[in-house]
């Protein structure tokens, strides 16, 4: 197996890290504009590794565990590239790239495992596992980013500020962009799943309907676009909503973890 | 091509000797005219703010000979007594005037450690002596490395990043938490020096609306005036605290103005929408129990000054990074300077040894009778030739060689040592 994309992707990755960090430190423009950068010619190459593994496999990426969470990262790094083009905000990439290379490194280390493949395919079927991923993604980017607020205000209210306050987003911006986060992912995980009822439709014989999974995705669904409306609300507005955010994270991995190996009849790391 | 500086600031000056030792425009430039004049400076740039006034120079002779005749000048151009001057001028000669001056571009000298403002003065005080001609290629190229100097310095370190004063460093806060201020609303509780000193820096941020709330109505009509804010009357909670993002108080009062309760209910009204509260009063304006409230911020004077301490520690702390740039600049303009001397030296060589040659040909060739004009123009020729070689790799290497020109540390020396006075360039 090549190994190019990997590593190219991998120190493309670690240099933006680098980068994002001190421009967090210094505030120096052009090192956070290397930064993003750098950020995207990671995702280019992190894409052509997940283009090299798919034939190796025979289907898409996703199929097994460590395809899942390389395509998450990928996805992550996306979504967090967006947010940062769309609200000229850079601070944050310190606090997002870990995760990303988390993700990337833990999948691309170990091999592939020999699963059977899903049963259902297709171009429908390939949209919604893609979307689901991707409001995981975007809801994970929104947990990080409500953690920096939960964080940021802690200090601000304590009045021990330290050097990195000064370097953080301001309060307000990280709630709009957690919230343009959250609203990414809710239209991501609807159309997902619609689509998801779409492919399980379209299967020969008789299919059920029901499976653990649907039920979490819906309590997903429900609880952020709560989230989307209390954020804006007298009661919730600010720390509450972020509080509320980091909640509904944790429903998310267990989603992604424990519903679909343990539960779940018809999915698997998507 | 020697520099010399002399000048005070507010270390070695009171205020009202540097007021009266200031340039305005028109005087910088009668003094740039006579000073060249009266012969004490070929070139010459006037650097004059609230905290200092300096003269920058490049005398026909030395420049520590220039600086008493500088110093009369000051003293007759101002009209105060030279006892009184002499006490408070310095006098800085090459390589310390150029360390001086990238030290002040830096923001090192200044009295706020690394305000940004005066690398806008050095800069303005460019132009303006480039534009009358006043300078030439020393102080061009000076300046022009002093400019870069305080450029690397806020671009590389931390020294201009933190707010220095209570009013500067209440307003950052409120933009950690709102971000840009241009869509905010304030409120100013007082219409006092404190009060005033905030509205000016949330009047730079862009604050996209401004009330004043004040017992004296006349005051803070006056304020809201001078900052096309508008008056609100004393006491109306209600409708004062519905719509600021933003809230100053420093107003004089036993008790505090802002209870618990009245902010209490103006949360409410405004939909629990963040508040920063910045209490300037002493004794306290706001009950300190406000804290607790959800999504308002209070920082009250020690708080702040606490932040203005520690920037100043953090300001502190970059000083070595800010000094290692202008160590790195004073070496590559002493460089330069040193290259440009030491290819005048070499001019100055060949042009002596070309007079020396002429008169040596002709008194060792008058005995030598044999030989036709063609055999002593042949000899000339093979002299001149000769002259050329011997000069020219020395002249293209000090050109071209930097570490070269860094190690002839005493240009002087090798002057006395080939040239006699009559002859240095």
């Amino acid at each position: 197996m090549n190994h190019l994309f990997p590593i190219l992707t991998a120190v493309a990755y670690l240099s933006s890290f680098g980068l994002y960090v001190r421009f967090l430190g210094t505030g120096n423009k052009l090192t956070g504009r290397l930064g993003t950068l750098l950020l995207g010619l990671g995702l280019i190459a992190h894409y052509f590794a997940l283009l090299e593994r798919s034939p190796g496999l025979h289907t898409v990426p996703y199929h097994d565990l460590y395809g899942s969470m390389s395509l998450f990262g990928w996805l992550l790094a996306v979504t967090y590239l967006g947010l940062e083009l769309y609200h000229r905000q850079r601070s944050v990439g310190a606090f997002v790239l870990p995760s990303v290379l988390v993700f990337f490194v833990a999948a691309h280390l170990a091999p592939a495992d020999r699963l059977p493949p899903p049963a259902i395919h297709g171009r429908v079927f390939a949209f919604h596992v893609t979307l689901s991923i991707l409001a995981y993604a975007a809801f994970g980017l929104s947990f990080v980013l409500s953690l920096i607020f939960l964080g940021e205000e802690r200090l601000l209210r304590s009045h021990k500020l330290g050097e990195v306050v000064w370097r953080l987003p301001p309060l307000e911006l990280l709630d709009q962009m957690s919230r343009s986060s959250v609203l990414v992912g809710l239209i991501s995980i609807a159309i997902g799943t619609a689509l998801g009822f779409v492919s399980v439709d379209r299967l020969p014989g008789q299919n059920s309907f029901y499976d653990p999974k649907y039920v979490v995705t819906l309590a997903v669904l429900l609880l952020y676009a709560l989230y989307f409306r209390l954020a804006r609300t007298t009661a919730w507005r600010g720390a509450r909503a972020s509080k509320l955010c980091v909640f509904n994270f944790v429903i998310v991995v267990l989603s992604f973890t424990v519903v679909n190996l343990y539960l779940s009849h018809s999915h698997r790391y998507f | 091509m020697e520099i010399v500086l002399v000048g005070l600031n507010h270390r070695t000056a009171p205020v009202e000797v540097r007021e009266r030792v200031s340039f305005t425009a028109e005087q910088t430039r009668r003094a740039a005219e006579e000073l060249r004049a009266r012969g004490i400076l070929e070139e010459t740039l006037v650097l004059s703010t609230c905290n200092r006034s300096e003269v920058y120079g490049v005398p026909p002779e030395s420049s520590h000979e220039s600086a008493p005749g500088l110093s009369i000048f000051l003293s007759e151009f101002h009209a105060v007594r030279p006892d009184v001057l002499g006490v408070s001028l310095y006098h800085h000669y090459d390589h310390e005037a150029v360390r001086h001056l990238f030290r002040v571009a830096a923001g090192l000298d200044s009295m706020l450690l690394g305000e940004a403002e005066i690398l806008g003065q050095v800069r303005e005080a460019y132009r303006f002596a480039h534009e009358q001609g006043a300078t030439g290629p020393v102080l061009n190229r000076l300046f022009q490395g002093a400019l870069e100097v305080g450029k690397r310095v806020r671009a590389e370190t931390e020294l201009g990043t933190r707010p220095m004063s209570v009013a500067a460093a209440g307003v950052k806060l409120a933009e950690r938490i709102f971000g840009k201020l241009s869509e905010r609303k304030a409120l100013v509780l007082g219409a006092g020096t404190n009060s005033e000193q905030v509205v000016t820096h949330l009047r730079d941020r862009g604050i996209a609306q401004l009330h004043v709330m004040n017992r004296s109505r006349d005051r803070a009509e006056e304020l809201a005036k001078q900052y096309s804010g508008k008056v609100v009357g004393w006491g109306e909670w209600e409708t004062a605290l519905q719509s600021p993002d933003v809230v100053v108080s420093s107003v004089s009062a036993e008790e505090p103005v802002l209870r618990r309760e009245i902010v209490e209910r103006a949360m409410v009204a405004r939909g629990n929408r963040a508040l920063f509260l910045m209490d300037l009063g002493v004794p306290r304006n706001i009950d300190p129990n406000v804290a607790e409230l959800y999504n308002v911020y209070v920082y009250n004077t020690d708080d702040l000054s606490e932040i203005v301490q520690q920037n100043r520690n953090a300001r502190e702390s970059e000083i070595p990074k800010a000094q290692g740039i202008i160590d790195e600049h004073v070496t590559k303009f002493l460089s330069w300077q040193a290259s440009v001397e030491l290819v005048g030296l070499v001019d100055a060589l060949r042009a002596k040894m070309r007079e020396e040659r002429a008169s040596f040909i002709r008194s060792r060739m008058e005995p030598m009778k044999h030989l036709t004009e063609t055999d002593r123009a042949q000899v000339e020729k093979l002299m001149d030739e000769m002259l050329e070689k011997l000069l020219l790799e020395p002249a293209q290497r000090l050109r071209g060689e930097r570490e070269l020109r860094r190690k002839i540390q005493n240009v002087e020396a090798l002057r006395d040592l080939f040239l006699s006075n009559r002859e240095k360039p």
